[in-house]
């Protein structure tokens, strides 16, 4: 749903779009949340002037979190490691899930790389995007003819 | 619910029930997904509380039932509007019964990065506890 150029498989975007799309109208569904492709799940907010991608990843720290941008392309890897327990220790209860993840968004505009600010506290990271200004819709003025 | 061997998965969220009373708070309230361990001196819990720091965690300890309630402020960037979303906002709630052998008063907590890591100390005399069996 993010992307602007379906560029790797139209049909299969089109599969997508329309599993969303009847997820989205589903009564018994209403009001959750999309169900996440890979870690870390995000939400994302939008005005005219960039958006903001946020991810809860608690437990990872934030030298492990590596976040590469490209034109209009955001990844984002890393690794949770778990506690380091002695040999003796035994779990009780295992719940939580560690490992490495890598997650690419499709950015429906052009970012400005200099102004891209990622910020991370309480374990929930922050990335602000803010559209590049030659991407930027621009009105035009017309000229009367003569 | 299996994937590629050493991934994160994603993880889908319980919601607190309301059987011990209606939540007066306007927001969801979530079980935080836990790892208990335990170790010769001590039993450790690691819940995952994102969002929450530890001026906005309360843990209580009633009779045996040891109780954490984190309270998040949601994440709300001014000026923008939520386009899409994969998760949900919340507080936490968890409660865990504690075994007799702990000791009450040397119960530690220590929140950082979306953890809340508790060390639950066993007494001294539990360590080791020898019972000498009487002749009859």
């Amino acid at each position: 749903m993010l992307r602007r150029y379906p560029r790797t498989n139209l049909w299969r975007e089109m599969d997508q779009l329309q599993r969303e799309m009847n997820r989205l109208f589903d009564p018994s569904l209403q009001g959750r949340p999309f169900r996440s492709p890979s870690y870390p799940a995000i939400n994302l907010w939008t005005n005219e002037d960039g958006q903001v991608i946020s991810a809860e990843m608690p437990g990872v720290r934030m030298e492990d979190i590596d976040i590469s941008l490209t034109a209009d392309a955001l990844s984002l890897s890393g690794t949770r490691y778990p506690d380091e327990v002695a040999k003796e220790a035994h779990y009780h209860r295992q719940e939580r899930s560690y490992g490495s993840f890598s997650r690419s968004l499709q950015l429906p505009f052009m970012v400005d790389p200099d102004k891209v600010e990622a910020n991370f506290k309480n374990g929930v990271l922050t990335i602000w995007l803010p559209r590049a200004e030659a991407d930027k819709p621009r009105s035009i003025t017309i000229k009367a003819g003569k | 619910m299996a994937t590629k061997k050493d991934q994160i998965e994603v993880q889908p969220r319980e919601e607190v029930t309301a059987q011990e009373g209606e939540r007066t708070r306007a927001q969801r309230c979530f079980i935080p997904r836990a790892d208990i361990y335990e170790t010769d001196r001590d039993i450790m819990v690691v819940a995952e509380i994102p969002g929450a720091d530890e001026k906005s965690v309360d843990i209580t300890v009633e009779k045996n039932v040891l109780t954490i309630n984190a309270y998040v402020e949601p994440l709300q960037p001014s000026g923008y509007s939520l386009a899409y979303a994969e998760y949900e906002q919340g507080d936490y709630q968890r409660s865990f019964r504690l075994p007799d052998e702990i000791d009450r008063e040397k119960i530690k907590a220590i929140v950082s990065d979306g953890e809340l890591r508790l060390t639950l100390p066993k007494a001294e005399k539990a360590k080791i506890r020898k019972i000498k069996v009487a002749v009859a």
